[in-house]
């Protein structure tokens, strides 16, 4: 066993535990699901410091026999793409765990099913098989359901069955974007370095072609791709805090991870040929949801349709084709992973006091809560990309990959930037400033293990803010062989 | 027909056959002697019997031969008659509570469902036609029998009315197929209908109607659209494990002799039937999810899903025109569909059947309100089926779209992977409803053990809450809401003196993490009776492991579509 798959595995293995373990001990529930968090966060860790950030290629390799008849290894490695995904996973499983203590019903099941989640998570950053990637891939987002439906607030239902068959409608195109690129490389294998190897010989430009729309719209669902978002604000209002904090902090990574290495990767001419259409919806998602943000009135709707802006930009910046923003796109993952977080752990904070998420009824609430109002406000300068955290440099790179390549593009992205201004400042003034309403005197600041939460993801906000050049190294030595296939502009 | 001399033959190879024969005659002396709880006892005998079959099945794995012309006995017909015998042994699992809570002869019950199995076996080793026919109306008739076997109930009577009837109707025309055949051969031999289907018989009308009538007869067993409209309601009427039963084993039959016809008679004009199976499959698989999309009762549920299922398995029979490699790659695919689906169906109704025994045999979904809260075990094990169904990951059924759709997609039908896919999509839509019902609603009905705790933590919350609506409707901060606010908070801390344990008080980070949220229902649990435990455990077992580690049952499947295509 490496450090990558005994990494995945023990939130698996965690799980199983938990069912094992009986219902009248939530304790002994919240301690193994501790246990194993710490467990995976602590490799995650090693795998990042043990990475030689300078080196292409892939790193921490193991490799299972799996099904030899058709084709599939259980293949791990990471390289400087998947390593910073791996750590921010890790960041949102760990904070999950911990921000889920105070869940009293039936808290066996809930982590068992969020434990089981984050593994396949994991398991997709990690898998250089594209079945195993893509197995993964639908193990993270199958336990949504449940999660959203037995212990989701607002239209949960609605919310549960949008976000699943959404998830799966973007399965759909991957299973006949999957089995077209494995039978036209021969029906030999589904590693993916040989499926790489043959994107210009067997993979023909034709083929790739008809087939990159396939894999990137259905890779574009779960990466909240305008018009294929609507699930997203639905479902992180619906979902359980530590649901959302997954939801929007690592499940639309995965659709924008698999994007890149699925869809740019193997697939460079493809790529090539319809960068312009997906910059453009890129573009509208970045736009889009920055309006549709202002408009909102519920916390976590804000957050949600923040985050599809956001992700507007990671399309962006893997659209483009330019190294600069593959690189942005990269690093934005990671930072609106955290930023998304620590956003969620802070609205469930309050919405398990005060039994409300609406905006425009709270106010002054900097006076009786200064650690939820200093920990909220970071998140908010976070996202409006305030330099010195770790908004700011992804962003930056995004806005000049897109101008060397779509300068238009790029103005339209610098001004949704005013956007995100807007409605995040509106937001910290109306709830934390301004006099206090007796009405909420009596909220208490927060508990203990989610005061632990929120300076722990404040922390590494600022560390990816300060000195991004461990991530930006790694995930630069890692693109430049991708742009290179594509033939963009390094 | 070929001459045979009975002191000749190798009656070794159709050792299974015999033991199962054998048991049926067991089975039906022992309900002589029994009586009360005794049936129970038959049917251990009924698993310890087909137990011993499937060692002796197991035993001839390797052997590529056949007994007398008629009956082929290779790996292919082996590994068939062990997943019959496996699917008998899991039905009688999960009918010994079943049985004893509705049945007035439960005893007779297993010597008829073994009968099943024997035909079933049979159909998967004839090659001769007659012998395939009789098999299937041995496999028929009891299926008869099963179907109205619970003769105090209206639903079920009807049922296998309505079977009898439509069953004897396809036979019938299965019968005149195989007649016509006849005349047009002059032999019902597999391999002298291949001969003479590659020369100009192929294009006579006589072989042309007689191939049309056979494939209708094999379509309505699989239960094909459009021969598929007596399996919702035989589906429905029938008693749970017969439903499982039926919608399983006799479907695999029906594909183990129409592969094994298509493979060795229909070979020269495979190009056409792939043809017309491809467009039975891409019919049976969208309207069966389509219809089911639509459905109240769980077991019509299960019927529209199970013809879906069969659609999805019909597709890598249309790759067989692809010959070679990809063929045999694609008849592993429908075998191990149709594994996956055995082990799915049991678990799927083991959780059913649990349900309904203590439910008074209820079938509605809205019946099934909060299993999870009253039984977790069976509530799990129909949620872990239904994910397998949709074909989600870790369960089985991932792995066999990935076995179905890689040949097909090689054999150039991609646009036929892509229904598929779609029709998994929608089918996931009416399995998440049943889920709902199961893991979100709350048991109807029955009083949660700690209700009144739970009730008063509820209380306080809502208190709490009040505030806000009313400060929300009257003005902000108004001297009312601030009021109200308070009692609630009295109010709070009197409830939770009086019916929870005391929270402590103190400031707020001496609180518990959990003070104030929502806590756990607990209900009575329903007992599971350990046979019916045993078969959903091992159903389950099954699900897993096809889904996290299918090379073994890949190797099994590889050796069993090697020997359909030796010559």
């Amino acid at each position: 066993m490496g450090y990558l798959s005994t990494m995945t595995l023990a939130p698996f293995i965690a799980a199983l535990i938990i069912m094992l373990i009986p219902s009248q001990r939530p304790g002994l529930t919240r301690a193994v699901a501790l246990v194993a968090s710490v467990i995976s966060f602590g490799l995650s860790l090693v795998v990042f410091a043990g990475y030689d950030w300078h080196r292409a290629g892939f790193q921490f390799r193991e490799a299972y026999q799996w099904l030899p008849d058709y084709g599939i290894t259980i293949s791990l490695g990471v390289d400087g793409i998947s390593a910073p995904l791996i750590i921010l996973n890790a960041v949102v499983l760990l904070t999950g765990t911990i921000v889920s203590f105070k869940i009293a019903d039936r808290p066996k099941e809930f982590y068992a099913l969020f434990l089981v989640s984050v593994a396949g998570v994991f398991g997709v950053f990690a898998s250089l098989d594209l079945f195993i990637l893509f197995l993964t891939y639908d193990i993270a987002g199958l336990p949504m359901y449940p999660l959203i439906v037995i212990w989701g607030s607002t239209r949960k239902n609605y919310a549960a069955l949008k976000l699943t068959l959404m998830h799966v409608s973007g399965s759909l195109f991957i299973w006949v974007g999957m089995i077209a690129i494995y039978v036209q490389a021969g029906a030999k294998s589904f590693d993916l370095e040989y499926l790489a190897s043959q994107a210009h010989s067997l993979l023909t430009p034709g083929f790739q072609t008809i087939f990159f729309p396939v894999i990137f719209i259905g890779f574009g669902f779960l990466a909240a791709m305008w018009p294929l978002h609507t699930w997203s604000p639905d479902g992180h209002g619906a979902a359980p805090t530590a649901v959302s904090m997954v939801a929007a902090g690592v499940l639309m990574k995965l659709g924008a991870y698999g994007c890149i290495r699925v869809g740019v990767w193997l697939l460079p001419e493809g790529a090539m040929v319809w960068s312009p259409v997906f910059v453009t919806l890129g573009t509208i998602g970045a736009v889009y949801g920055g309006v549709m943000a202002i408009a909102q009135r519920d916390f976590k709707f804000v957050i949600a349709h923040s985050s599809v802006s956001h992700m507007g930009y990671v399309i962006v910046g893997i659209s483009t084709m330019s190294l600069v923003g593959l690189n942005g796109a990269v690093l934005q993952m990671v930072s609106h992973g955290l930023m998304t977080a620590l956003f969620f752990a802070m609205i469930g904070a309050m919405y398990d006091q005060a039994h409300t998420r609406e905006v425009g009824i709270f106010g002054g609430l900097a006076k009786n809560m200064p650690w939820y109002t200093g920990f909220f406000t970071i998140a908010c300068l976070a996202s409006l990309g305030l330099p010195g955290l770790s908004g700011f440099v992804p962003e930056l790179l995004i806005f000049l990959g897109a101008f060397q390549t779509y300068p238009m593009v790029g103005i339209l992205c610098v001004a949704t930037v005013a956007l995100a201004a807007t409605y995040m400042l509106r937001l910290v003034a109306r709830a934390f400033f301004g006099p206090l309403s007796p009405r909420w005197a009596s909220l208490h600041d927060l508990l203990p293990n989610e005061w632990f939460v929120g300076a722990f993801l404040v922390m590494t906000l600022i560390i990816v803010g300060v000195y991004p050049t461990p991530f930006l190294d790694m995930i630069n030595a890692s693109a430049a062989p991708v742009i290179e296939r594509v033939g963009g502009i390094r | 027909m070929p001459n045979f001399d009975p002191a000749t033959l190798d009656y070794v190879l159709l050792a299974p056959q015999f033991i199962v024969t054998g048991l049926i005659f067991v089975c039906l002396t022992l309900d002589l002697m029994v009586s009360g709880r005794g049936h129970r006892f038959i049917g251990w005998v009924a698993i310890l019997g087909l137990g011993i079959g499937i060692g002796a099945q197991a035993s001839l794995w390797g052997v590529r031969s056949s007994f007398a012309g008629v009956l082929r006995v290779d790996d292919y017909s082996n590994l068939f008659n062990i997943i019959f015998m496996a699917a008998g042994m899991g039905v009688v699992f999960l009918s010994f509570d079943y049985a004893e809570r509705f049945f007035t002869q439960p005893g007779e019950f297993y010597a008829f469902l073994v009968a099943g199995v024997l035909g079933m076996g049979l159909m998967a080793q004839a090659q001769e036609l007659l012998t395939a026919y009789i098999a299937l109306e041995l496999l028929s008739f009891s299926s008869y029998v099963l179907v109205s076997y619970a003769k105090t109930n209206l639903k079920s009577n009807e049922a296998g009315l309505k079977y009898i009837i439509l069953g004897s109707f396809s036979s019938a025309i299965l019968l005149y197929g195989v007649s016509l055949l006849f005349g047009a051969v002059g032999s019902t031999m597999f391999t002298d209908i291949r001969t003479a289907l590659g020369t100009s018989v192929a294009t006579s009308a006589v072989a042309q109607i007689a191939l049309l009538m056979i494939t209708a007869g094999l379509a309505f067993k699989v239960a094909a659209v459009p021969f598929h409209m007596y399996s919702p309601d035989v589906y429905e009427g029938a008693p749970t494990p017969i439903t499982a039963y039926l919608s399983v084993a006799s479907k695999a039959a029906g594909f183990a002799l129409t592969m094994r016809f298509v493979v060795m008679a229909l070979w020269p004009v495979r190009g056409p039937v792939s043809d017309v199976i491809a467009f039975l499959a891409v019919l049976t698989m969208t309207l069966g999810n389509v219809v089911a999309l639509r459905q109240t009762n769980i077991k019509r549920l299960m019927a529209y899903s199970s013809i879906a299922q069969a659609g999805y398995a019909l597709i890598g029979v249309a790759a067989f025109f692809a010959a070679g490699e990809i063929a045999e790659q694609a008849s592993r695919g429908v075998i191990l569909q149709l594994i996956g689906y055995l082990f799915t169906t049991l678990a799927a109704f083991g959780g059913i059947i649990a349900f309904q025994v203590v439910a008074d045999g209820r079938e509605n979904i809205s019946d099934l309100a909060g299993l999870s809260r009253r039984s977790p075990f069976a509530a799990f094990a129909i949620m872990s089926a239904l994910f397998s169904l949709a074909g989600m990951p870790i369960f089985s059924g991932f792995m066999t779209k990935l076995f179905l759709f890689a040949p097909v997609a090689r054999a150039g039908l991609l646009w036929l992977v892509a229904i598929a896919v779609l029709n998994s999509t929608i089918s996931l839509y009416y399995y998440l409803q049943v889920l709902r019902v199961m893991y979100s609603e709350s048991p109807a009905g029955v009083t949660a053990l700690n209700a009144s705790a739970v009730a008063a933590i509820k209380a306080a919350a809502i208190h709490y809450e009040v505030p806000v609506l009313v400060g929300a409707a009257v003005a902000p901060g108004s001297g009312h809401a601030s009021d109200s606010h308070g009692t609630a908070h009295g109010s709070r801390g009197a409830e939770a003196h009086t019916e929870v344990a005391p929270s402590p008080v103190g400031p707020w980070w001496r609180r518990r993490l959990t003070d104030g949220m929502e806590p756990e229902l607990r209900f009575p649990i329903d007992p599971i009776s350990v046979e019916l435990g045993i078969g959903i455990t091992l159903a389950l077992a099954g699900i897993f492991a096809l889904g996290l580690y299918p090379a073994p049952f890949v190797d099994l499947a590889y050796d069993a579509s090697m020997a359909l295509f030796a010559k």
